[in-house]
């Protein structure tokens, strides 16, 4: 199916290294978030308190059966945050899906469509444009109080702008190709048209979008669960693992010190495909 | 120029229109809210009687009209917890967030536009390399990590600066380099491929082919083009900053806007909420337009008056 409407890859084209890396990054998290409960040396939420501040394995007093240590609760630092990149990974994929559909969405018909409909959905892209987008989200999820869906939209909600300039601007100058007029000419509908000829087309620099976004994404949802505003205890994400971290610092580096780092490596996985894809074009 | 000026006057009457929506609408997401205004034991005739003294039995949109006018005469309500006017809290606070933000634009301009130059005039050097993979970094680490991070090193181990708080010069220091890391991150590399194509242009080959010193060629012209995306990236950046940093004053225990916030998230206070969301908005839109303007003056072939 796909075959038939993808763009002809150009021969020998390879993809830079940086694509790989990322991808390589991104497909190793996603495995382990997948294989979380089966992959945890303990439960996530098991406590065990004559075990709390455990360092790492590595050090003097760490112990194997907590390669990471563990946090004021005694509960396993390597396991939490195997846990902690479901949450991570489901949101940057569900909100980037999400926002990329609906930006796409109504960038593909302002550009198709023109006139009105234009004019009302560019206005709407300009005016949210003018809004810091973290600081709406915040501002947001305080208000709504906060789960993991509402999370998910709500990021969504603040990112799909960036699809819907880029979906428009290309839509606009895809609209005006031959083979579009070819299949308006053969009487193909409005429908057939938007999704087996422009949409196609217009895919791949909202490909480079969606993986630009999908770190800014991540970094938003470390930001507010740090903040308290994402999701909640005792489900561990990691960012509020970070906090969580913060009260026991001086103890205990490793609460704060490898949860931080997990999120920076996915971000750098993010950034790495994103970059990948850019040069690839 | 007129005609360019009127759009953009227009362009902000939307987005105004938009944050009051955004800010009316905060207090109804949170369900309904005369539960933020009576005790759960009010007897519900008491609870009837605030609810008209809000305006709150009336429909959402008249509602929105009281609001609307009360926002336009600079009432935004009272902050539940001070029991002062919300507005009046939130524009206290704002010079110390402005600090916090304009000594951090600086501190990326003073780093990241020579940074960039010098890059992106010697691209595939190790130096180059280093730069590109350094400043790859900065952008991916999360800012309140970051924070932590440097908390940890520089005040609790080493005790060289205060981890937090708001009373000397060197309690800038740790929020500011938190905050710059990302944003000199974004200005280098940004800077750095404009001098990469800049200096592959025609006028940079004649100006060398004169007989120009390197130095000036990168001076008078690269960076001369360099600076209209710098100006880009740091209009929304400085935007971003006065808003972004609730994450990074919250680490620091930083007494700006976004701190009074997050104590407004957390005490419930939705008056004070509302009034930071408007104020932070406003200063956002503004800033926009200021950058707008700046492209004028720094790029003449821009003419805002064709087309649009």
């Amino acid at each position: 199916m796909a075959a038939r409407w993808a763009p002809a890859p150009s021969p020998g084209r390879r993809r830079p290294p940086q694509f790989y890396a990322g991808a390589a990054i991104l497909g190793l998290m996603t495995v382990v978030a997948l294989l979380a409960p089966w992959l945890a040396p303990h439960g996530y939420a098991d406590q065990d308190l004559l075990r709390s501040l455990q360092p790492p394995a590595w050090l003097p007093g760490g112990d194997w059966a907590y390669p990471l240590g563990t946090d004021r609760l005694g509960r396993d630092l390597c396991s939490r945050l195997m846990v902690g990149a479901r949450v991570s990974i489901a949101v940057a994929l569900l909100s980037v899906l999400l926002g990329g559909g609906l930006g796409t969405m109504l960038g593909l018909a302002a550009g198709y469509f023109g006139g009105r409909v234009d004019r009302t959905i560019s206005r709407l892209i300009d005016v949210q444009l003018s809004f810091p987008p973290v600081f709406v989200a915040i501002a947001i999820m305080a208000a709504l109080g906060q789960s993991l869906p509402k999370l998910i939209v709500v990021l969504a909600l603040v990112t799909w702008v960036q699809y819907a300039r880029v979906a428009r601007a290309n839509t606009l100058s895809v609209r005006e190709r031959e083979f579009v007029a070819a299949a308006r000419a053969l009487g193909a509908a409005e429908r057939r048209i938007l999704s087996r000829h422009v949409l196609p087309s217009i895919l791949p620099p909202l490909l480079v979008v969606g993986a630009v976004n999908m770190s800014n994404v991540i970094l938003a949802e470390a930001a507010l669960s740090f903040l308290g505003l994402g999701v909640q205890p005792p489900v561990p994400a990691w960012g509020s693992m970070v906090s969580d971290g913060r009260t026991v610092q001086s103890l205990a580096w490793w609460n704060t010190v490898f949860p931080g780092m997990a999120i920076a490596v996915l971000v750098i996985g993010a950034n790495l495909l994103g970059d990948g894809l850019q040069r690839a074009r | 120029m007129g005609r360019f000026l009127v759009q953009r006057l227009v362009h902000l009457v939307w987005v105004l229109l938009a944050v009051s929506i955004l800010v009316f609408l905060l207090i109804h997401l949170s369900g309904d809210p005369i539960r933020l205004l009576t005790p759960l034991d009010a007897k519900p005739e008491d609870v009837e009687r605030v609810r008209r003294l809000y305006g709150l039995d009336k429909p959402i949109p008249a509602q929105y009209w009281d609001f609307l006018r009360r926002a336009l005469r600079g009432d935004l309500g009272e902050s539940f917890r001070y029991q002062r006017p919300a507005l009046e809290l939130v524009l206290q606070r704002l010079p110390t967030t402005a600090l916090l933000a304009v000594v951090t634009v600086g501190l990326t301009v003073a780093v990241g536009i020579p940074v960039g130059v010098w890059a992106g005039s010697r691209v595939g050097s190790a130096a180059d390399w280093l730069v590109s993979v350094a400043t790859f970094l900065f952008i991916s680490l999360p800012s309140f990590w970051l924070g932590v991070l440097l908390i940890l090193l520089f005040a609790d181990r080493l005790r060289w600066l205060p981890a937090s708080g708001f009373e000397s010069p060197a309690h800038l220091v740790l929020p500011c380099v938190t905050l710059a890391v990302y944003t000199t991150g974004l200005l280098t590399r940004l800077v750095r491929v404009d001098v990469l194509e800049v200096l592959s242009q025609d006028f940079i080959r004649t100006a060398r082919a004169k007989g120009l010193a390197e130095r000036a060629v990168l001076s008078r012209h690269a960076l001369r083009n360099a600076m209209i995306s710098a100006v880009t990236v740091l209009g929304l950046q400085l935007g971003n900053l006065l808003g972004g940093s609730v994450v990074v004053e919250a680490v620091f225990a930083w007494p700006g806007v976004g701190w009074l916030m997050l104590q407004g998230i957390q005490t419930r206070d939705l008056p004070l909420v509302r009034a930071v969301v408007l104020v932070v908005g406003t200063a956002f839109v503004l800033i926009n337009l200021a950058v707008d303007l700046l492209y004028l003056y720094l790029d003449p072939r821009i003419r805002y008056d064709h087309g649009s």
